[in-house]
């Protein structure tokens, strides 16, 4: 608890609900854009078609927008809560999940054009020679292309990552109580504006700081020595 | 690797009927989840023609949508021309031999690369409320172009830098050599050659801002996804509302997308300066291994 005057603040609480956002979205992001990369890759012209699709769509429309729609669409309209109604925290559970959903979305476009990129730097040959062994795509794909693909591309990854975290300030949009909403609700009751902007944007310069360095550090040890 | 077709043998009989039947599940799936979606929103009263009919009213679009469009353009032009300024500045001053400047640049970049959009917009938003800056009217424009320009301009600094540090050593050497000082060396040498090569990625980075007016919508800015929604709460068509503005946005950004692209294909296939930058990856250059950036 953070203590301005007579109000406390919870501010560990919103940059923890900033912190699942960021890790639930992240695994969400990773394997819907890995599967995405395999359609875009895959020898049906029609799947990687779709998967063309998905990501031009995708990667064109602003996050707010797909969180919106999420909140409109999905739960208002279609009444897809993603929740028990009956549970006392319903709202605020739903407009979580409703996030954790849209940002997955959203990043999945750009993990799968990273994946993709990857996928580019492994050479010819260890295709070819998957190919020559008898390896179906599938194979080739998961035991030869995939594990050399995700070791050279761990740093834009990271970047993606990084960008992910910073994008879960967009959740505000449909009131998921994270770093940005309490950021907003602290400057318009408290006078330190520039105290209060201090910490949040302090919050994230320590959440990302460490994400780059790790995986920078990562990317050149698990780098495929070639 | 060129195409992806060293990744498969060229399908043969079985693989064609294989690959037929697997197209034809994936379109029917593709279908049946959109047909669900649709039926849903059908039964819902969202997609029946009086919901859409607004559109075709000049009202509409007068009171509503026009004026959006106009705010989100006018923050994206405004955003990205001071982002270039700051970028160039802040890259070149990154280069700089002067520890003091490159220092100084170096904090200012990383710091403005780390900090969320939104954070900074709210931030200016207030700021410029508290203090009178500008008159009440221009607030949140005011509040979104800070934003936008500080993040961007961290960015753009981040794409000059790696643009001047591709160009091959010898380009600086002979401008030594030439007796250039270091600062005609870089505005008459190295700058001229970079911005080429950085030309797909600097019209990638307007879709970036274009798509990042949006966020304005926290700070009640009046960009086309807020107006998207007060359609929606005037004509009780939430639905369709947030659809047109998302063709809207998708076709102007996926036209910049494809332009940015084209570009860089003819400058591949061009003998004369340095290799272009890839349009659609993120720049991943910044001093601590993998910063934020590029097109996300």
């Amino acid at each position: 608890m953070l203590h301005f005057g007579d109000n406390a603040y919870d501010l560990v609480g919103a940059f923890w609900t900033t912190i699942q956002l960021t890790f639930l979205s992240a695994i969400g992001a990773l394997i819907l854009g890995t599967l995405l990369a395999a359609m875009r890759l895959s020898p049906v012209p029609m799947l990687a078609w779709l998967g063309t699709a998905y990501v031009n769509v995708v990667r064109n429309t602003p996050l707010t927008l797909i969180l919106l729609f999420c909140s409109f669409g999905l739960a208002g309209t279609l009444g897809i809560t993603l929740v028990d109604r009956n549970s006392p925290t319903s709202i605020d559970d739903s407009n979580f999940r409703l996030a954790v959903l849209g940002l997955s979305v959203y990043t999945a476009a750009f993990v799968c054009e990273t994946v993709r990129s990857g996928v580019n730097t492994v050479p010819l040959g260890q295709a070819e020679a998957a190919r020559s062994l008898g390896f179906t795509f599938s194979q080739n794909l998961r035991i030869v292309l995939l594990p050399q693909a995700f070791r050279s591309v761990l740093i834009p990854l990271g970047s993606v990552l990084i960008a992910l975290t910073k994008n879960t300030t967009i959740a505000s949009a449909i009131g998921v109580a994270e770093a940005a909403l309490l950021m907003k609700a602290m400057v318009e009751n408290q006078a330190d504006l520039l105290l209060i902007s201090g910490i949040f944007a302090a919050g994230f310069v320590v959440l990302t700081l460490p994400m780059g360095l790790l995986f920078g550090w990562l990317g050149k040890r698990l780098a495929v020595a070639r | 690797m060129t195409g992806s077709s060293v990744l498969f043998d060229a399908p043969g009989p079985r693989a064609l009927i294989r690959n037929r039947i697997i197209s034809v599940v994936a379109v029917v799936l593709t279908l049946l989840a959109l047909w669900v979606v649709y039926s849903k929103f059908e039964a819902k009263g969202q997609l029946t023609a009086a919901k859409w009919e607004p559109f075709l009213t000049g009202n509409l679009w007068k009171t509503y949508l026009l004026p959006g469009i106009q705010g989100t353009l006018t923050a994206a032009a405004v955003s990205i021309v001071l982002a270039l300024v700051l970028g160039f500045l802040l890259g070149v001053g990154r280069l700089s031999h002067q520890p003091v400047i490159s220092w100084f640049c170096a904090v200012f970049v990383e710091f403005f690369r780390a900090v969320p959009v939104l954070i900074m917009m709210i931030f200016a938003y207030f700021l410029y409320a508290q203090y009178d800056v500008v008159p009440s009217k221009y607030l949140a424009l005011a509040g979104v172009i800070t934003g936008l320009t500080l993040y961007n301009g961290a960015v753009i600094a981040e794409i000059v830098r790696s643009g001047v540090n591709a160009l091959p050593k010898g380009q600086a050497e002979a401008a030594s050599a030439l007796g250039l000082r270091w600062g005609q060396t870089m505005r008459a040498i190295l700058l001229p050659q970079a911005v080429t090569s950085m030309l797909p990625v600097l019209i990638s980075q307007l879709v970036v801002v274009l798509k990042d007016t949006a966020i304005g919508y926290q700070i009640t800015f009046l960009e086309m996804v807020r107006q998207g929604t007060n359609v929606g709460a005037a004509y009780s068509n939430y639905i369709p509302a947030l659809t047109v503005v998302a063709l809207l946005m998708i076709a102007v950004n996926f036209t910049l997308s494809h332009f940015a692209t084209v570009v860089e294909r003819r400058l591949r296939r061009s003998k004369r300066g340095p290799a272009p930058m890839h349009a659609d990856e993120p720049v991943t250059q910044g001093a601590f291994g993998a910063g934020a950036g590029g097109t996300i």
